[in-house]
């Protein structure tokens, strides 16, 4: 099962925001591996983390507020967090691509997509104008955008919320990036639009082989697209898993309760789960479990230690002193 | 106590269903104002003609992608919008043509619940002046009584009594949406127009809310109009569910049967959309993609409103607006061709054959 090819290696991200009211421990040591061609999806709810993850990795947190406190992220045998900024540059949607939630806030309204398109191909690429061009065509192309040649000279506000995401999908490619991070790249948009994108995601995944790292809400969203899932709750990863597995052999009292929650299409179920309470504000570092206050299963370690991520099969981790298959506290230390 | 199978409980056993709410081909459009004249040069057709029914005791789901019609919908059935035309009756009158004291008399049996609960609270009052300004409004007992409702609303809506005197903004989300509730249950309504409830809700608080408003109707014998795009929680709480698009209500029915059984081309295909959190089903389920984008509501196409994406179109299509009709006691539709379209799920695996299929 395990790929034994990392493309992206993350160690001990902690990223903190020193605001008017305290300092925000916003993740915490976060540590992940992304294979070669491999689609990572993470899960969590608004605030746990998701995003500060990717952001501090590309070095896009505002500094200040902002401080990257520790932390490595190896990319092709070089460390992101210390890499020099103008190579970092080069690095940054060339051989590392990335999507933000609203394409409205990260298109530039005033230039033409098709300037916006070969600006980046410009920084990336010795391609001639005429190469640039061609090449921004092909992309739109690509994405499933009609009329794509013309398409080149419409302003970001002339297309719908569909068509913008497929635009900033088709930058996020021009420089056939090894590595896609796509924050939340449908959670704007209408459930049909979404099938859309996600169709044109796993089309483009076969052709490029492009690894992908996929953000969101929802756990259906990368149920179908996802090899393996990390799910985050106040700024940690609690558990880790392929994804047939995470569904269906949850291992967090966080994600058996995300689980039960939601109501499903497919059948009438009984009763949603009711997790209790409402997740962690981040003023303090967590020196106990973040979930306890809300956990099913809580007991006494959990209060004093918090669990770090702890191995329970090749493929399977979770940060939990409760063994919930065996209804009795885990032997870890 | 909540049924066992929450949203298919009492209202969908009982035989003699009563009709609380009766919409008739009810339409608003907002004038497009252009020029320094202000002249009009068109309209946004946001509501284009809707006629159903909402039995007392149930819920029905009403769902449709964004500008489609949703919440123009609910805010002209509570008279909070002018209707252009059509009409609306509650419990038999037709509240177009009350006198503003007879609305005003009325009002306290109709109320909403809104989506964003950061907004639809003043952030200057307290929570119990929140709560008790319908009751203040609407001249209801003095003020101990008033404490003592608030008290027993915050009771019912899972809040404690010591919350009264803080602010909105001590509050979380799914807090401020139990404040919200709390001020729409004030005043005994027999109904509530719930517009999209739990939309800015974490996923592990959107249960906790749907699981109050539940219980709430068990106790308080409320009847909801349910306003959501999540296909999947509107499966969960509704009893019958009505789907929207441009304007148009396309198709209404029993909700299973409109889960298991969709017969409009667009309900099969937003059915199809909706990714299930099952990664084993997910790996088998075929989709049906629609080409392009949802018009815009100020320009829809001629005739069918889903003709320019509906990969069963035809020439009628364009030329002819598909009638509201019955197809099976119960199961409405709009679709010149509902007849034809293939009698099987859209959600689980066995889809049998469908419209388009992407692999
Ligand atoms: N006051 C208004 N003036 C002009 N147009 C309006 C007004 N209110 C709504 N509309 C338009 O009417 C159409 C339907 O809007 P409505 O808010 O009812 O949609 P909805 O289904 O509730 O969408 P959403 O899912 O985004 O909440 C949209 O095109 C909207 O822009
Ligand atoms: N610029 C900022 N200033 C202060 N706090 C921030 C900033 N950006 C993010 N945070 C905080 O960091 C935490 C994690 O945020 P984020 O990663 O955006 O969550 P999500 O999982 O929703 O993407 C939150 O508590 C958020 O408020
Ligand atoms: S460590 Fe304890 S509190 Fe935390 S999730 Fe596990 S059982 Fe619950
Ligand atoms: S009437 Fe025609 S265009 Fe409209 S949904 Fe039916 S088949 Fe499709
Ligand atoms: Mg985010
Ligand atoms: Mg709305």
């Amino acid at each position: 099962m395990t790929n034994p090819n990392p493309i992206l290696e993350v160690k001990d991200l902690q990223t903190q925001f020193h605001t008017q009211d305290g300092t925000v421990h916003a993740i915490n040591g976060v540590s992940f591996v992304l294979n070669k061609g491999e689609f990572l999806g993470v899960v969590g709810e608004s605030g746990s983390g998701k995003s500060v993850t990717m952001m501090s990795l590309l070095r896009l947190i505002p500094i200040p507020p902002g401080e990257i406190v520790s932390g490595q992220a190896m990319f092709e045998g070089r460390d992101l967090i210390t890499m020099e900024v103008d190579e970092l540059r080069t690095v940054r949607g060339g051989r590392i691509g990335f999507i933000f939630q609203d394409p409205l806030t990260s298109l530039n309204p005033v230039l033409t997509i098709g300037y916006q398109i070969m600006e980046s191909l410009q920084i990336h690429t010795d391609l001639s104008d005429k190469g640039r061009e061609e090449r921004a065509i092909e992309l739109l192309k690509l994405v499933g955008i009609p009329g794509a040649k013309k398409r080149l000279d419409s302003y970001p506000h002339e297309l719908s919320g569909g068509m913008r995401q497929r635009v900033m999908i088709a930058m996020s490619l021009a420089c056939s990036p090894r590595v896609l991070i796509a924050d939340e790249p449908t959670t704007a948009l209408d459930v049909t639009i979404q099938a859309q994108i996600i169709e044109l995601i796993r089309d483009l995944r076969e052709k490029l082989n492009t690894a992908v790292i996929w953000i969101t809400h929802d756990l259906g969203v990368i149920a179908g697209l996802a090899d393996r899932v990390l799910v985050m709750y106040g700024g940690l990863i609690v558990e880790e898993a392929p994804v047939a597995e995470l569904y269906a052999n949850p291992q967090h009292p966080y994600t058996e309760g995300l689980l039960g929650s939601i109501p499903r299409l497919d059948q009438k179920g009984s009763k949603l789960v009711n997790i209790k309470g409402q997740p962690p504000n981040l003023y303090e570092k967590p020196t106990s479990c973040p979930f306890a206050p809300r956990c099913p299963y809580v007991f006494d370690r959990c209060r004093e230690e918090n669990p770090p991520l702890i191995s329970i099969s090749e493929s399977h981790a979770t940060a939990c002193w409760w063994d919930m298959d065996n209804k009795r506290p885990r032997n870890a230390s | 106590m909540p049924p066992d199978v929450p949203g298919n409980g009492a209202a969908a056993v009982k035989s003699a269903r009563e009709v609380l709410v009766s919409v008739t081909d009810l339409k608003k459009h907002f004038p497009i104002m252009q020029g320094v004249f202000r002249r009009q040069v068109g309209s946004v057709k946001a509501v284009d003609g809707v006629t159903f029914d909402i039995y007392r005791g149930e819920t029905l789901g009403l769902v449709g992608e964004s500008g489609s019609g949703k919440s123009t919908t609910g805010r002209v059935i509570l008279q909070l919008d002018k209707a252009t035309s059509g009409s609306v009756t509650f419990e038999g009158q037709d509240l177009s043509v009350l006198s503003p004291g007879d609305m005003r008399r009325l009002r306290p049996q109709m109320q909403m619940v809104f989506q964003d609960p950061h907004a639809s609270l003043n952030p200057r009052m307290t929570v119990s002046s929140i709560i008790s300004e319908p009751l203040r409004e609407h001249d209801q007992g003095n003020g101990d009584d008033r404490d003592e409702r608030v008290d027993e609303l915050l009771g019912l809506v899972g809040l404690a009594p010591k919350h009264a005197n803080r602010y909105p903004h001590e509050f979380s989300g799914g807090q401020r949406q139990r404040i919200g509730i709390a001020r729409a249950i004030a005043l005994n309504p027999d109904f509530i127009v719930c517009d999209e409830p739990i939309a800015a809700l974490d996923v592990s608080i959107q249960a906790q809310v749907v699981n109050l408003l539940e219980n709430l109707q068990d106790l308080l014998s409320l009847t909801y109009l349910f306003i959501s795009h999540d296909l999947s929680m509107i499966r969960h709480i509704a009893d019958r569910v009505a789907v929207m698009y441009l304007g148009r209500i396309m198709e209404l029915a029993e909700c299973n049967r409109l889960y298991t059984r969709p017969k409009h081309p667009y309900t099969r295909a937003l059915l199809s959309a909706v990714p299930v959190p099952d990664p084993q089903l997910e790996a088998v389920r075929r989709r049906v993609i629609l080409q392009g984008d949802i018009p815009s509501p100020a320009n829809p196409p001629p005739g069918c409103p889903f003709n320019t994406r509906c990969p069963m179109a035809q020439e009628l299509c364009v030329a002819e607006v598909p009638e509201w009709r019955q197809l099976e006691s119960g199961h409405w539709v709009a679709c010149h061709f509902a007849e034809e379209t293939p009698d099987t799920s859209v959600t689980t695996a066995s889809s049998g054959p469908i419209l388009t299929e992407s692999e």
